[in-house]
């Protein structure tokens, strides 16, 4: 197995989506790119496009959500493609099956793309080394390692209200240990050159040698949002309460919930973000939230068009790499 | 070939490191036991000889922790499968966790495995009782019972006891009979979840860590219980360059305390795990390169007294799911003296000093008179060719297991002949004079 470049063919297109991490600049910037004619899409009054026309796509969530995998499902039929949905916390697994086995089963259904969710670290690499040659994996979240198309759309919505990410300054607030959603952010801040990263949380919400991520650590969220162009919000997860990381949601909130009176040193123009879903009044307040510079809905939309730009990038792989079988 | 024939090793380099032996040397082997070094006894015949030119011939190497598998996982590896390995790794006595199914805490289970281990095995194999009844850490075994149907030590395998106390009257009671206890440094609860290095990798790919703090913890109670108790204890496995210095402090203080470390540790590090390789899950896990660097000198320098593999055979379908899903260890006896080899070749360690950590240093921490060449003492042997170059490989390994890291790799150093008691239990094929 080539490690670095599982997610690339011999060309350097991209045949998977796993992390944004290894893929550089130029990848990057096309996948944005592309997300712009995207968008456009969806404001034409017949919202298809035919890019994945005969495709099977099946979303494989082995862990329940349902925004994610219905943008990854309008993202498919929009592309034309024929999407299965497979929610496998309550099926196959449930009754014994291994991922491995749940995996040729459905291969043997010959469908060409899985989007992935898996509540471990690594599943969607282990899925797409294991996958037959001709499918591309794209991974719907993985544990607490990587949700890459969420780290996408979040630029995506950056760019579209800040332009260049050279001069900008960007804060992640919350819990960074447990976040997938934070490390797609901060890979994806790196490659795309963002002037400077913040991660603002209390020390037990910080993973070991943060600083390798490529952000400036802050405890303080008055401190870490000063003069910040854009300030992202996490989410919370109950279950942190129990491991003895955090005392309660109420001291959360009184040290890192994104009140209008903290948000006033960052920029006056900043834009405050959340991958959703909200807690409100734990990671922010209503207000904020509902705010003027909440871009909250916006990153909804984008999470579509982000994912068609990806799924149609990896379908355009496969049909190149049948070519050249045809060719050969 | 009959047993108690009659066998001569000749021309090759002869390295008993107990003896501070090192020079070409031939064997006498009668009956089993060795008769003679360099001069032939009196009115010795040998039946055959093996031609050990260009080949290193020492004792017969001494594994510290293998896992065989058997009874109740043999759908993994078993013990004639295993031992046939460890035969051809130059291994020819190791100790094996209780960590069976059932577990070796009654004299029944211990017999098995030493029964099984007569009648289907290669080499010969140590028993370590388990310290508490099915591993569970709360009432503690019959350990005068164990120790007389052939458990040499006392451990508990790769699960840490929790409750202090527990761990307290465990060791008390196992000194009672002079016995050594196993100790898995780790602390259960700064462990957690858990399966890489809490570090630069573990934070990268998002995988729940194990802070150096869980193996230092461990380290500094089980030595002041030692210290209080009176036990011998023995770590198995340490990980981290802080455990190294605090067991070097420990001994400098008099304590009786011994380690080994896994010969992967030596070799690999954190970055391994980098693409998600299950074959790189182990525990204790791959840490940093300073880490590295810090087991490595205390191996030469000798506070580390024992290499061993922590062979962990399993069946393929538990390496194949998401890395923190997958059963940790890599199949390694056969991989333990080519990686020791490597530690000479990268000149960390001297030949003479990497063979005592294999034989007389582990024989040691057993209690047995193993691991050295004398007249008069049972003939393990193992003769190797230092410059044969080959590659791991499901071709070349035989071990049932097939999860590990080094497939591909390719080792300078194999194994020729093993003798276990005089007797031939592996030949290479087309090594017949």
């Amino acid at each position: 197995m080539n490690r670095t470049n599982i997610q690339l063919d011999g060309q350097g297109n991209l045949k998977h989506f796993l992390t944004i991490e290894g893929l550089g600049r130029d990848l990057l910037t096309q996948i944005l790119d592309k997300t712009e004619g995207f968008l456009m899409v969806a404001r034409q009054a017949v919202k298809k496009v035919p890019l994945c026309r005969g495709k099977i796509v099946a979303n494989l969530f082995f862990e329940t959500s349902t925004r994610t995998r219905t943008t990854f499902e309008l993202a498919a039929k929009r592309l034309s493609a024929d999407v299965l949905n497979l929610n496998i916390s309550t099926s196959a697994t449930a009754k014994g099956e291994t991922l491995l086995d749940t995996l040729r089963n459905l291969e043997a259904m010959h469908v060409d793309m899985f989007v992935v969710r898996h509540a471990e670290s690594g599943a969607a690499h282990f899925i797409a080394a294991h996958a037959d040659p001709h499918v591309s994996v794209i991974n719907a979240g993985d544990g607490r390692h990587s949700h890459p198309t969420q780290g996408m759309l979040d630029m995506f919505t950056i760019r579209r209200h800040k332009g260049d990410f050279a001069n900008l300054c960007v804060a992640v607030v919350g819990d960074i240990l447990h976040s997938r959603v934070a490390r797609s952010q901060l890979a994806a801040l790196k490659g795309l050159g963002a002037g400077e990263v913040r991660v603002i949380a209390p020390r037990t919400l910080i993973p070991a040698e943060a600083g390798t991520l490529g952000a400036r650590i802050f405890h303080d969220l008055r401190e870490g949002v000063r003069d910040a162009d854009v300030v992202i919000l996490l989410r919370l997860q109950r279950e942190r309460m129990r491991g003895a990381l955090l005392p309660s949601e109420h001291e959360y909130f009184q040290l890192f919930g994104l009140t209008e009176e903290r948000l006033s040193t960052a920029k006056p123009d900043a834009i405050v973000m959340h991958p959703g879903p909200i807690n409100r009044g734990v990671e922010m307040d209503s207000q904020v939230a509902d705010g003027p510079r909440s871009v909250i809905l916006e990153q909804v939309s984008n999470g579509i068009a982000v994912r068609m730009a990806v799924m149609s990038m990896c379908i355009g792989t496969q049909n190149l790499q049948g070519q050249n079988h045809l060719d050969a | 070939m009959r047993e108690g024939s009659r066998l001569s090793i000749r021309n090759g380099r002869l390295v008993d490191p107990a003896n501070g032996i090192d020079d070409q040397l031939d064997l006498y082997i009668a009956e089993g036991l060795t008769v003679g070094i360099g001069e032939t006894p009196l009115g010795f015949t040998a039946d055959r000889t093996l031609d050990a030119r260009g080949q290193v011939v020492c004792p017969g190497l001494v594994d510290l922790c293998c896992r065989l598998r058997e009874p109740g996982w043999e759908h993994k590896a078993t013990i004639g499968s295993e031992t046939a390995a460890a035969a051809a790794g130059g291994v020819t006595t190791l100790c094996c966790p209780p960590d069976t199914r059932p577990i070796i805490d009654t004299p029944a289970v211990a017999q098995l495995v030493l029964q099984t281990a007569e009648r289907v095995g290669r080499v010969r194999v140590v028993p370590a009782g388990a310290l508490t009844q099915g591993l569970n850490g709360e009432q503690i075994s019959e350990m005068a019972a164990l120790k007389q149907a052939g458990c040499a030590v006392m451990s508990h395998a790769d699960r840490p006891i929790r409750n202090t106390l527990v761990q307290r009257r465990a060791m008390e009671y196992a000194a009672t009979f002079g016995l050594t206890v196993f100790l898995h440094p780790e602390d259960a609860y700064l462990r957690d979840q858990g399966c890489v290095h809490e570090g630069r990798v573990s934070t990268r790919l998002g995988l729940p860590g194990i802070p150096e703090a869980a193996e230092t913890v461990a380290v500094a109670r089980d030595l002041a219980l030692a210290e209080q108790t009176g036990a011998r204890i023995h770590f198995r496995g340490l990980s981290s360059a802080r455990a190294t210095s605090m067991l070097l402090e420990a001994q400098a203080r008099g304590l009786e305390v011994s380690a080994d470390v896994s010969a992967h540790q030596l070799t690999l590090t954190e970055a391994d795990v980098e693409g998600f390789d299950s074959n790189c899950h182990l525990i204790p896990p791959l840490r940093t390169v300073a880490d590295r660097e810090a087991l490595r000198e205390a191996v030469r320098r000798g506070a580390i007294s024992a290499i061993c593999s922590d062979h962990q055979p399993h069946e393929a379908d538990a390496k194949l799911n998401p890395f923190p899903e997958t059963a940790p260890g890599i199949s390694a006896v056969e991989t333990l003296l080519p990686l020791t080899l490597r530690q000479v070749a990268e000149e960390k360690v001297d030949l003479g000093t990497a063979i005592k950590r294999l034989t007389v240093g582990p024989a040691e921490i057993l209690g047995l008179p193993i691991g050295r060449l004398e007249p008069g003492r049972i003939a393990d042997i193992c003769i190797f060719d230092p410059d044969a170059v080959w590659t791991a490989g499901a071709d070349t390994l035989l071990s049932r297991g097939q999860n590990t890291p080094f497939l591909g790799w390719a080792f300078r150093g194999r194994v020729s002949w093993t003798l276990l008691a005089g007797r031939l239990v592996f030949e290479r094929p087309g090594k017949t004079p």
